[in-house]
């Protein structure tokens, strides 16, 4: 019988990892590091998990480690957060040219400088070109679900490449809030074990990871990201199938509020949650405004976001992150290129909102959607609730 | 929806609180959030948790800001905090002093107390000042958001063999010795 739980949302994810029964789980312990290794490690030490458990000396060694584990044909996962992901920064394009299946939760936080432990999307943004699949969850539930579906989608021979499940630091990573537990047999049934296509192997030597000389390197990255954008179908297949299984559908766009809205929030993470309260709300005061929800972010989901704003006139894009310097926030620059050219793109207000952990209330974005109303955000983007001596 | 917000020092186990009545909600059905309020860890300075409790899916994000409930843990806090900032009309504020019911509320202008003196029990039935379980017995008298009976199974979960009993009887007798004015 399934069984619903009240945790932290990290340790639902080490459970998750562990039904997944992954084999390995290299990560360095502490700082920036969330509960779920810690809880991790507990499970393979008191025989729960059956798995090496490698604690490393950073988060360089922690992907390095990962690498060397999924090249041997092994079920891989390991966590960071913020900093650590910078330091792992490096090795993840290798993980990826590689093409090693490796899960790892990333629990979004700043970036510092100030020095901050709070949450925003500046961890993930600035590895968003390393050809990893990258989505995020808005909630404990997902962080399970999609974190068990994570290893299917990445393991797949249609794939082979490592996938980031993005979860809120703090706001998810450390929120007490009910979880479904599924069956191990279920989970056993959804997800069989991991089967490399190629391994490591004393008695049968392959090369991975060689040189990529300027004859064969544009080859090599072309190839990959092909694969990236292969991923697409694999990620809704396998999305689907948890959905026909264990009833929780997942889309790699979600939409709700007011159909056929004219003006659409678009979200990606657990202030889409926040967002869904405000919309719903205004819709019951009569406003004309709905929501699109970005759950799958590499690849990016073009097909599914276009159909999902069909309409629209106004976008209202929501980013965590700043592109210093750069034209708009990340997530509405690729808004902004996805309608490059279309006849009937509506109008992008693209808001930043929520860094460093700021609040951002519900009936704030009652005021962002009143104030994009009156046509108050003039600029490319909008950085929201800078106190004005700043 | 129920809103709760909890006013303890780092190291008083507020967030452990929130954390235990969110599982009980839970595990009776209801839907439930506990969080801390996310900042450096810091033995003995203010810090506040929060709880939410609903019999539908709770989808938002953003922190308490017009609590239904406060609930205090440190009587020293009255005088450096304003425990009450946006209580909502009729809400309550659940503390821990010496003081009783009336002379609380007229000294700090509040409408609705639940007052029991937790340091005692904790110090009588623990042997520690930690009054986090003990509080909750005034919460729960409060409020009846979960029975005490409700609450034995995670405090027992949390807290083992040998402690878990005795915070239990912590917050019956907190319970039982609560005065709402």
């Amino acid at each position: 019988m399934a069984k619903r739980v009240g945790l932290e949302v990290s340790l639902a994810v080490a459970d998750a990892v562990k039904m997944s029964k992954a084999e390995v789980v290299s990560a360095y312990p502490i700082t920036p590091q969330t509960h779920i290794v810690e809880e991790l490690s507990h499970f393979v030490a008191n025989g729960e998990l059956d798995a090496a458990f490698i604690p490393v000396e950073s988060e360089h060694s922690a992907m390095s480690a990962a690498m060397g584990s999924a090249a041997t044909g092994a079920r891989t996962y390991t966590a960071t957060s913020s900093q650590g992901l910078a330091l792992m920064n490096e090795m993840l394009p290798i993980a990826s040219a590689m093409r090693l299946p490796i899960v790892m939760t990333i629990a979004n936080r700043s970036l510092s400088g100030p020095i901050s432990i709070w949450n925003d999307h500046s961890d993930i943004m600035s590895i968003r070109d390393v050809g990893w699949v990258q989505i995020f969850v808005e909630n404990g539930q997902e962080a399970f679900d999609i974190s068990v579906c994570a290893f299917k989608i990445a393991e797949d021979h249609r794939v082979l490449l490592p996938m980031g499940v993005n979860m809120d630091g703090f706001m998810l990573s450390h929120m007490i809030e009910p979880v479904e537990f599924p069956d191990q047999s279920d989970i056993d049934d959804f997800l069989p074990g991991f089967t490399a296509k190629m391994i490591l192997d004393p008695a049968e030597p392959v090369t991975m990871g060689p040189v990529g000389v300027p004859e064969v390197y544009m080859e090599a990255k072309v190839q990959c990201e092909q694969a990236l954008i292969n991923s697409k179908p694999v990620v809704k297949e396998v999305l689907d199938g948890f959905a026909a299984k264990f009833g929780r559908q997942y889309n790699l766009v979600e939409t709700n509020g007011k159909e056929g809205a004219k003006t659409l929030f678009v979200t990606m993470g657990s202030l889409g949650e926040t967002v869904m309260t405000s919309v719903d709300e205004m819709n019951a005061d009569g406003k004309d405004v709905g929501q699109v929800r970005i759950r799958l972010w590499r690849p990016f989901p073009q097909e599914e976001f276009l159909a999902a704003v069909k309409g629209a006139d106004k976008l209202i894009v929501l980013d965590r992150a700043l592109s210093p310097g750069g034209v708009r926030g990340p997530v509405a620059s690729e808004l902004a290129s996805l309608f490059h050219g279309q006849a009937d793109a509506p109008e992008i207000v693209n808001v930043v909102a929520g860094l460093g952990g700021r609040d951002v209330s519900v009936d704030e974005f009652k005021e962002i959607y009143e104030t994009a109303q009156s046509g108050g955000f003039k600029d490319a983007y909008t950085v929201w609730g800078v106190m004005s001596n700043a | 929806m129920l809103e709760i917000r909890l006013h303890g020092r780092g190291g008083q186990g507020g967030v452990t609180s929130a954390e235990l009545l969110a599982r009980a909600a839970i595990n009776k059905g209801s839907y439930a959030q506990a969080f801390p309020s996310f900042g450096p860890e810091r033995r003995g300075a203010p810090v506040v948790a929060f709880v939410r409790v609903d019999d539908k899916r709770i989808r938002v994000r953003e922190k308490i800001y017009d609590p239904n409930m406060v609930m205090v843990l440190d009587p020293t806090l009255l005088d450096i905090v304003d425990v009450a900032e946006g209580l909502k009309d009729g809400g309550v504020i659940i503390v821990n002093s010496s003081m009783d019911p009336d002379e609380l509320k007229k000294k700090y202008g509040w409408n609705k107390v639940a007052q029991v003196n937790a340091d005692t029990v904790a110090m009588e039935e623990l042997g520690v000042p930690i009054t986090n379980t003990t509080m909750l017995g005034a919460l729960l008298k409060a409020s009846g958001i979960v029975s005490v009976d409700d609450m034995e199974e995670v405090i027992q979960d949390r807290f083992g063999p040998k402690l878990g009993p005795k915070n239990f009887k912590a917050l019956k007798r907190a319970f039982e010795e609560t005065q709402v004015a």
